[in-house]
């Protein structure tokens, strides 16, 4: 429990957490911060004021297209000729604007809906904590390694395996305190802009339920990310092993794949490509169409579609996790630290 | 009195797929006894540091036992780790972290009373710097730090790397003074320097490591007696004689280097013998005085690694006990 204990304060002390933790805080708090600056909810008088708006502009437009067909009209009687090409049979008399075309929708400002748009942020949160999770657990270790801490450590509690994984259980644990509050806060936050400065949508019981699951998977994602960070960084006994293999995997998979797959023209190419499965680990699957099978020119065509299914991702993302605690375990164990 | 460390026949050889096997402990013993401070020497690469580092867990050994406080270690290690005190080699903490924070941490770990921290950092004379950044102190202050760190458990067993490395002279004696002060209340400590003048002043045993093997071990007067080798100086009434008389004392069976204005002699029983050959051929000696050794003499003798003019020693080109075997390419 002492280990625990100070591993806590270890982990809190470092720069690296603290400065990351403020960075995404703050950077956090510019996401509901813009929704409150642009979000006007929907009343009485901003609907009233958006009717009159589309009102107006309908009345513009119908005055400028009376004056086009009276300029063509005056065009004909001067006898010039070509008129059908510019403004249509009868000068056009008969393509009058309509006034079902201008609603009031589309003069109503931007109104945050908290019940259709929380979801996909709740994805955004997930995938920022997810990177900052990866950072603070490759640091978290790997600094520990690079300056010698680590033996330091082991010094005084030489059982190798149970100090790694309890430094990996106080990261896990950090971390999923860090992700709960955070995104607790969040749900908070968007919620009250729903509720003073939007609108909440229809929220049921099964909404809730929805979202409270969309947040497992992503707070699941933030500590694969820490995990995979803290063991990779392990094995390298260096913050920058993990940042390698980070960096390495995001350009190898996003860009040299895709790039790869376009030139050598592969059906259904993002199956093999790291963000689909998280993606799809998220969003509880993910269809990826082949654009490529139809010939468009020739006709309607229904592409075919590859799912790639949660389960899917839990096999991948599992076997990553595994591979990765036993790699870390099994090489703290065997080898020496020299 | 019982032995505190005790190493019998360690070896570990160190693979790699490019440079091959090279062999850095071949059998290695020592034994520390209760209570007393005892220097660990060896030229570098010699084994010194993968012996402690192996001793205390952080290598695996390809063979041999070790045992710590009477206990087996690496498998009793976990029981024994809280009675030993240690640093290895150069002091390496998180930079960022102050000697306040570093030592609290490790207090925490390992279930030791915050007090102590105050005390070991008045201790080693860091009382006043302990809220500054370890990054920013000198090799001299990390050196107290990393010593503070290893006495804040109060170990029965206190084993230090090279403890003086980067310490002012001032720096030095106070290390020499606490060490026999911790020596004095009871403590063990095993001291590994390349300071041989500090070893021979504060230890009272050595073991001497050289590729992997102990040349030399026991208390230091009987080391230095052992190899003093029995020569004596011989200056005569004419200095214009020396060279006549080192050829009478080598036709006699002694070892003779001839010096500016004396000889060197030795494989003699008795200084007597020396006056007693030269006065028979008319040669009347001056001054007989016995060679003096100290442990830095000795230690060059058993390495063999005293500088030669012209030659640039590598780091592997120090003695080994036995006929060569294992080494670099085994």
């Amino acid at each position: 429990m002492s280990l625990a204990k100070a591993e806590v304060r270890r982990l809190f002390k470092r720069r690296v957490t603290r400065i990351f933790l403020a960075i995404t805080l703050i950077g956090l708090a510019i996401f509901p911060v813009a929704f409150v600056f642009n979000s006007k909810p929907s009343t009485p008088e901003v609907r009233a004021a958006a009717e009159a708006e589309a009102t107006r502009n309908f009345d513009q437009s119908v005055v400028q297209f009376q004056a086009m067909v009276a300029e063509c009209e005056a065009a004909k009687a001067r006898g010039e000729t070509g008129l059908d090409d510019r403004y249509g049979p009868n000068c056009g008399a008969d393509f009058g604007p309509q006034r079902e075309w201008y609603t009031a929708e589309q003069f109503m400002p931007y109104e945050f809906n908290f019940r259709d748009e929380f979801p996909p942020s709740l994805a955004v949160l997930a995938a920022i904590l997810a990177m900052v999770a990866f950072v603070i657990g490759a640091s978290f270790v790997g600094a520990e390694w690079n300056s010698g801490g680590m033996m330091n450590l082991l010094l005084w509690r030489p059982r190798r395996i149970p100090v790694l994984l309890t430094k990996l259980g106080v990261l896990i644990g950090a971390m999923f305190g860090l992700t709960v509050v955070v995104g607790a806060l969040w749900t908070a936050a968007f919620w009250a802009i729903g509720r003073y400065d939007g609108n909440l949508g229809k929220l049921t019981a099964g909404v809730w339920q929805s979202f409270a699951l969309s947040g497992a998977r992503g707070a699941a994602l933030v500590l694969l990310a820490a995990t995979l960070g803290f063991c990779l960084a392990s094995i390298g006994r260096h913050t920058a092993m993990a940042l390698g293999v980070g960096i390495g995997a995001i350009v190898i998979s996003e860009i040299g794949l895709r790039i790869l797959f376009e030139l050598v023209r592969v059906q259904f190419g993002d199956r093999w490509i790291l963000s689909t499965y998280l993606v799809a680990w998220f969003d509880k699957s993910l269809k990826i169409t082949n654009w490529r099978a139809c010939e468009l020119a020739t006709g309607p065509c229904t592409p075919p579609e590859y799912i790639v299914t949660w389960q899917q991702s839990s096999v991948l993302l599992g076997a990553a996790l595994v591979l990765a605690v036993f790699g870390a375990v099994w090489s703290i164990r065997r080898r020496d630290v020299i | 009195m019982p032995a505190v460390l005790e190493i019998s026949g360690l070896e570990k050889t160190y693979r790699s797929r490019r440079r091959g096997a090279r062999k850095a402990l071949d059998g290695f013993d020592m034994v520390v006894e209760s209570g007393e401070v005892h220097g660990f020497l060896g030229p570098n690469g010699s084994g010194k540091t993968t012996t402690l580092r192996t001793l205390l867990g952080l290598i695996t050994p390809n063979g041999g036992t070790m045992t710590l406080l009477g206990q087996r270690v690496p498998a009793a290690l976990p029981h024994v780790a809280r009675r030993v005190g240690a640093i290895v080699e150069s002091p390496q903490f998180f930079p960022n972290f102050s000697a306040r924070d570093t030592l609290s941490l490790l207090a925490d770990a390992g279930g030791v009373n915050k007090q102590r921290v105050t005390e070991v950092l008045e201790q080693v004379g860091l009382r006043d710097r302990a809220k500054e950044r370890v990054g920013t102190y000198s090799l001299g202050m990390k050196q107290r730090l990393a010593v503070a760190s290893a006495l804040l458990k109060q170990p029965d067993l206190l084993i230090l790397d090279e403890p003086a490395n980067g310490l002012d002279p001032g720096g030095i004696r106070e290390m020499r003074t606490l060490m026999r002060g911790l020596a004095a209340s009871g403590m063990t400590v095993v001291l590994s320097s390349h300071i041989l003048g500090e070893v021979q002043l504060i230890c009272d045993s050595v073991t001497i490591i050289s590729r992997g093997r102990r040349v030399a071990y026991g208390p230091v007067a009987d080391v230095l007696a052992q190899h003093a080798g029995a020569g004596v100086t011989v200056k005569l009434e004419s200095a214009d004689d020396l060279s006549a008389a080192a050829e009478v004392l080598i036709a006699a069976g002694a070892r003779v280097t001839p010096e500016a204005d004396r000889l060197v002699v030795s494989n003699v029983e008795k200084p007597a013998w020396v006056t007693r050959t030269l006065a028979e051929k008319g040669y009347f000696v001056s001054e007989l005085a016995p060679v003096k050794v100290d442990l830095e003499s000795v230690f060059l003798e058993l390495t063999q690694t005293a500088p030669v003019a012209g030659q640039a020693r590598q780091v592997d080109d120090s003695a080994v006990a036995a006929p060569a075997q294992g080494g670099w390419g085994v």
